[in-house]
C-alpha cells in the first residue's frame, strides 16, 4: 500500500498552514488532499476585507489572505497537492481512502492532519413551519452564488440567525441593490462579531430583532412571506407579537458545526454536542497521531485565529513523526 | 395534431403504472402531466411503504388492489432495478383488552387473502424488536409488507413507458377535455387542451390525484370531489437507522393506519404521518403541532426515537373521496376512464390498478395487441452509495467523472447526476429524489451550485432558469448587475 508521512485533508487556511508549518518542521513528505478545484477553502467566497489584521497586521480579503498560502505551499515541492480529492474513508490505523476523477485511492498515513472546516447549520434543523419553497438559503450558499457565480439569489431578504456569514451577507445584498427586511435573531445578543453588526447592520439601517423567531414560511414555489413573533426566556413565542413580512428569499445564519465524519468514522471519540473530537490537548484526537485543526477542531471567529491553530497542528505533527522514527526532536523546532 | 389511441392523465404512481403497462401494446399512447417532471403529486411525498393489505375494510377495492399490488410490486421492482426491502409490519397493542380488535383486523385481512399473518407475543417482540417499548404486549405480524423509494418506481416506471414508445409531455396542465362524439372517428372521440398545445385520444385515463376531480368534471362527470388530507412525516439521521427492524404501527384509526414508525428506502428512520382535513390542494406546509402529535404518539411505540435527530420534514396530501378508490369507465363518457381518490395504500395498489384498467380498456373496446418486442427491463442506475468502496475502483476506471464527487455528504459523482438528467431529471428536487445529492446533513449548501451548472450544462438553460421543482421555484432571481 501506498504511505505518506502527513496527510493533511483539507487545503482551506487551516489545511494550508498545517502543511507549511509541517514541513518548516521537518516534514519531508506531505500530502495535501482538497476536494475542491483550487485551494483556499470558504475564503474564496469571502471577498470583503477583514481578514489578517493580527496575523499580517494588514487588512486583507479572504482571497489575498489565502492568496499568500496558497503561493507558499505551492512553492514547497515537499507538498504534494491533490485537487479535487474527496477524503472518503478512514480508519482508526489512519489508513484514508480518497477518490479523485479517474481515481480511487487507498493509502497509510503516519500521521494525519484533519482540515476539514465546518458547514452551516439548516433551516431543518430549527424546524421552522410553514412551506418548503425555494428561496430559502443557508447564508454561505448565497455567498457563493453572489460571489462566485455572479448570481443573485433575490431581491427581498429576510436574515434568520445573526451569524457574521448572516451579517456579512445583509450588507452584501444591499450593496447589490436588493432590500434586506430585517435580520432575526431568537438570542439575547448577537452571534457574530460587533464589529459586523455595526458595519454590516446598523451602518445600513437594517432593522435587527433581537429575541425574535421566525415562526412560520409561506410560498408555494418561492418564499413569499414569514412569520415573525418575540420569544420569552425559553425561546417560547409570545402571544400577541406575531408579525408578517413579505420577502422573496430567506438566509439561515444560525452557526457551524464542525466537519468531522471522518474522524468519527475512524472511531475517534467525539462530543456529539460539538461534533468535535474529545481531546485533552489542542488539535489531538484520541488517536495517536490524527491531529485536528481550523474550524474542524473549534469554530473560530477570525481565520488568523485558525492559521494559528494550524500552524501548531503541523508541528505537533511533525513532533509526532520525528518521535515516531527514532530522531531526536531538534531543540529549534518552530 | 397528435391523435393517440390513449391519453394518461397525471404521472404518479397510477398514470406512471398505467403507461407501462399499457406499453406492452401495440398503442399510441401520450402521458400529460402538469408538473416540470413526472412523480411530482402525491406520488413524491409518501411512506413509501407497500403495505400487505392490512387496515382495509372488507371487500374494499383498495384492500383488493392492495394485496395484488403487493405481489406484482416485487416483480415490476426486480425488473426495473428499484430497490424493494421486505421488512414486515407489526401493528403493536399495549393492552390486552385490545386483542379482540386486533384479531379483527387478522380476520379482515385474511379475507383479503393477505398472506402469513400472526400474533406474535412479548417474548417475541423483545427478541425481534428490541427497542419497542417494554409495554407493547403483543403484535399482529404481516411479514409481507416492504419498503420502497415511491419517487424513483415512479421515474422507473415512466423510463421504461418511454423505452416502449410512450410519449411522456411534463409541464402539460390539462386545462380543458372536449369530447368529439359520437360525431368523429373513433380515434378522436376527445380533444385535450393543455399548456402545451392540444391532443386528440379515443379513451381518456383520468388519473389525475389530488386534481381527479376537476378533470373529471371536464368530460362532463362530476359524482365526487376530492378533498386533501394531509400527513406531515419526519425523516431522522441516518445514523439512527437501526432503531428498528421492522414498520411500527399501532390499532388503525376509523380515518388512518395511524402514526407509524418506518425507514426510508435509504435506511434513515422515518416517523408520521399525522391525517388532518387540509383546505387548500397546494398546501405542503409542515405544523408544530404536526411535529408535536408524531413525536408524542411515536415515542410511545419506541421511546428512543428523539426529536433532536430530525433531520428533513415534508408533508403530502391525500386524495381521498370517500371510503374507497374510485376506478371506473364512464358509461355517460364514452371512453374515459376515472382512476380517482387514490388515496393509501394508492402507491402498493397502483400496478394492480394498472391491470385493472387494461382490462377496463379491454372489455370497451380497445384492441390490445401485444408488441413482439416489449422492454421489460431497465438498467439499475449505478449509484455510489449503493456500492462498497472496494467495488468503486471499476466505475471509476470506466469513467473518470464517477470519481468526481459532486456531493458529499451522500457522496455523488457528477457522473450520478449526469445520469438522472438523462433519465428525466429536469428540476435539482428532480436530481436530489434520484441521485440523494442535497439530500444529506448539509441540506445542498455545498453542492447546490456545482448541480446548477450541470443541469444548466446539459438541458441547455441559462443557469437563471435552474429552479427547484419547476417554473416559479427558480434558484436565482437574476444574473448579478457588475
Ligand atoms: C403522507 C402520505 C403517506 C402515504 N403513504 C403510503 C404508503 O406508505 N403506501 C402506499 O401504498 N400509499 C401511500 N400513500 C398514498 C399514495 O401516495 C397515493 O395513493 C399515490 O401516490 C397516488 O398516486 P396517483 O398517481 O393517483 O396521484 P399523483 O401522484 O398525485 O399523480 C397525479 C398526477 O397528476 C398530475 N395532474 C394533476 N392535474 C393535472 C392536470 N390538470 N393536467 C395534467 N396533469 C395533472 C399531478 O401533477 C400528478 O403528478 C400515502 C399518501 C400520503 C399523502
Amino acid at each position: 500500500m501506498l504511505e505518506k508521512d502527513l496527510v493533511i485533508v483539507g487545503g482551506g487556511p487551516a489545511g494550508m498552514a498545517a502543511a507549511i508549518s509541517a514541513y518548516e518542521n521537518g516534514v519531508s513528505d506531505i500530502l495535501l488532499l482538497e476536494r475542491d478545484q483550487y485551494l483556499g477553502g470558504i475564503l474564496n467566497q469571502c471577498v470583503h476585507t477583514s481578514f489578517g489584521i493580527s496575523y499580517f497586521k494588514e487588512v486583507l480579503t479572504g482571497p489575498e489572505y489565502s492568496g499568500r498560502f496558497i503561493n507558499k505551499v505551492k512553492a514547497i515541492d515537499k507538498i504534494e497537492i491533490s485537487l479535487k480529492s474527496f477524503a472518503v474513508n478512514l480508519t482508526k490505523d489512519k489508513i484514508l481512502t480518497f477518490i479523485k476523477p479517474g481515481l480511487i485511492q487507498k493509502l497509510k498515513a503516519k500521521a494525519l492532519i484533519m482540515a476539514t472546516g465546518a458547514r452551516e447549520r439548516t433551516r431543518e434543523m430549527l424546524h421552522i413551519p410553514g412551506a418548503r419553497p425555494a428561496g430559502i438559503f443557508s447564508a454561505g450558499l448565497a455567498q457563493k452564488l453572489i460571489n462566485i457565480e455572479g448570481l443573485l439569489p433575490g431581491k427581498e431578504v429576510v436574515i434568520a440567525g445573526s451569524g457574521d456569514i448572516g451579517l456579512i451577507m445583509a450588507r452584501r445584498f444591499v450593496l447589490e441593490g436588493a432590500k434586506v427586511k430585517a435580520v432575526i435573531e431568537i438570542q439575547k445578543q448577537a452571534r457574530g462579531l460587533v464589529r459586523n453588526v455595526v458595519q454590516c447592520v446598523e451602518d445600513f439601517e437594517i432593522p435587527f430583532y433581537l429575541q425574535h423567531k421566525i415562526s412560520r414560511i409561506y410560498g408555494k414555489n418561492r418564499v413569499e412571506r414569514i412569520d415573525v413573533a418575540r420569544v420569552d426566556e425559553n425561546f417560547q413565542e409570545i402571544a400577541g407579537t406575531k408579525f408578517q413580512l413579505e420577502c422573496d428569499t430567506l438566509l439561515i445564519s444560525v452557526g457551524l458545526i464542525p466537519e468531522n465524519e471522518l474522524i468519527e468514522m475512524a472511531q475517534a471519540k467525539m462530543d456529539k454536542k460539538t461534533n468535535t473530537p474529545v481531546s485533552n490537548e489542542l488539535n489531538k484526537t484520541s488517536i495517536a497521531g490524527l491531529f485536528v485543526c481550523g474550524n474542524a477542531f473549534r469554530i473560530y471567529d477570525l481565520v488568523d485565529s485558525v492559521t494559528k491553530d494550524s500552524v501548531l497542528a503541523g508541528r505537533q505533527a511533525a513532533e509526532y513523526l520525528i518521535r515516531g522514527s527514532g530522531r531526536t526532536i531538534p531543540a529549534g523546532l518552530k | 395534431m397528435n391523435s393517440y389511441d390513449v391519453a394518461i392523465i397525471g404521472a404518479g404512481a397510477a398514470g406512471a403504472s398505467i403507461a407501462r403497462e399499457l406499453s406492452r401494446y401495440k398503442l399510441n399512447i401520450a402521458v400529460l402531466e402538469k408538473e416540470a417532471e413526472c412523480g411530482f403529486g402525491v406520488s413524491k411525498s409518501n411512506s413509501g411503504i407497500i403495505h400487505p393489505g392490512t387496515q382495509n375494510p372488507p371487500n374494499s377495492l383498495k384492500g383488493r388492489l392492495c394485496v395484488q399490488g403487493n405481489i406484482l410490486t416485487r416483480s415490476i421492482a426486480k425488473e426495473l432495478g428499484v430497490d424493494f426491502q421486505e421488512a414486515g409490519e407489526l401493528i403493536v397493542i399495549f393492552d390486552e383488552r385490545d386483542l379482540p380488535r386486533l384479531l379483527e383486523l387478522k380476520r379482515e385481512a385474511e379475507a383479503l387473502a393477505v398472506p402469513e399473518l400472526r400474533i406474535v407475543d412479548r417474548g417475541w417482540l423483545k427478541e425481534n424488536e428490541p427497542n419497542l417499548s417494554p409495554e407493547a404486549r403483543l403484535a399482529l405480524y404481516a411479514p409481507t409488507a416492504g419498503i420502497i423509494s415511491p419517487y424513483r418506481l415512479v421515474y422507473a416506471l415512466c423510463e421504461n413507458a418511454v423505452r416502449n414508445g410512450v410519449e411522456i409531455h411534463t409541464q402539460a396542465k390539462v386545462e380543458n377535455i372536449i369530447s368529439l362524439s359520437p360525431a368523429r372517428e373513433l380515434n378522436a372521440r376527445f380533444e385535450i387542451v393543455t399548456l402545451k398545445g392540444t391532443f386528440r385520444a379515443s379513451y381518456v385515463i383520468n388519473a389525475a390525484g389530488l386534481y381527479a376531480d376537476d378533470l373529471s368534471r371536464m368530460a362532463g362527470i362530476d359524482d365526487f370531489t376530492i378533498r386533501p388530507r394531509k400527513g406531515e412525516e419526519f425523516i431522522l439521521d441516518k445514523k439512527k437507522q437501526n432503531l428498528t427492524r421492522h414498520l411500527l404501527f399501532p390499532l388503525p384509526s376509523k380515518t388512518s393506519k395511524g402514526i407509524l414508525v418506518i425507514r426510508t428506502a435509504d435506511g434513515n428512520p422515518m416517523v408520521g404521518p399525522t391525517a388532518e382535513d387540509a383546505k387548500d390542494k397546494d398546501d405542503l406546509s409542515t405544523s408544530d403541532e404536526g411535529l408535536k402529535k408524531v413525536f408524542s404518539s411515536v415515542k410511545r411505540l419506541v421511546p428512543a426515537i428523539d426529536e433532536a435527530d430530525i433531520i428533513a420534514y415534508f408533508a403530502g396530501l391525500r386524495p381521498v373521496a370517500g371510503e374507497d378508490f374510485i376506478i371506473r369507465y364512464e358509461d355517460k363518457a364514452p371512453g374515459f376512464i376515472n382512476v380517482a381518490g387514490i388515496q393509501s395504500p394508492g402507491l402498493t395498489a397502483a400496478p394492480a390498478i394498472a391491470r385493472m384498467v387494461c382490462a377496463m380498456l379491454k372489455k370497451n373496446g380497445l384492441n390490445l395487441r401485444k408488441k413482439i418486442i416489449f422492454h421489460s427491463k431497465r438498467k439499475k442506475p449505478i449509484h455510489l452509495f449503493n456500492i462498497p468502496l472496494s467495488k468503486t475502483q471499476r466505475f471509476i476506471r470506466k469513467d473518470a467523472s464517477f470519481g468526481d464527487i459532486v456531493c458529499r455528504c451522500e457522496l455523488v459523482s457528477a457522473r450520478e447526476v449526469s445520469d438522472a438528467i438523462a433519465g428525466g431529471a429536469r428540476t435539482l428536487d428532480g436530481i436530489k429524489f434520484r441521485t440523494r445529492a442535497q439530500g444529506g446533513r448539509c441540506h445542498g449548501t455545498f453542492c447546490t451550485t456545482r448541480l446548477m451548472k450541470i443541469l444548466s450544462q446539459e438541458t441547455n438553460t441559462p443557469l437563471t432558469a435552474v429552479s427547484k421543482r419547476g417554473l416559479g421555484s427558480e434558484i436565482v432571481k437574476e444574473e448579478r448587475t457588475p
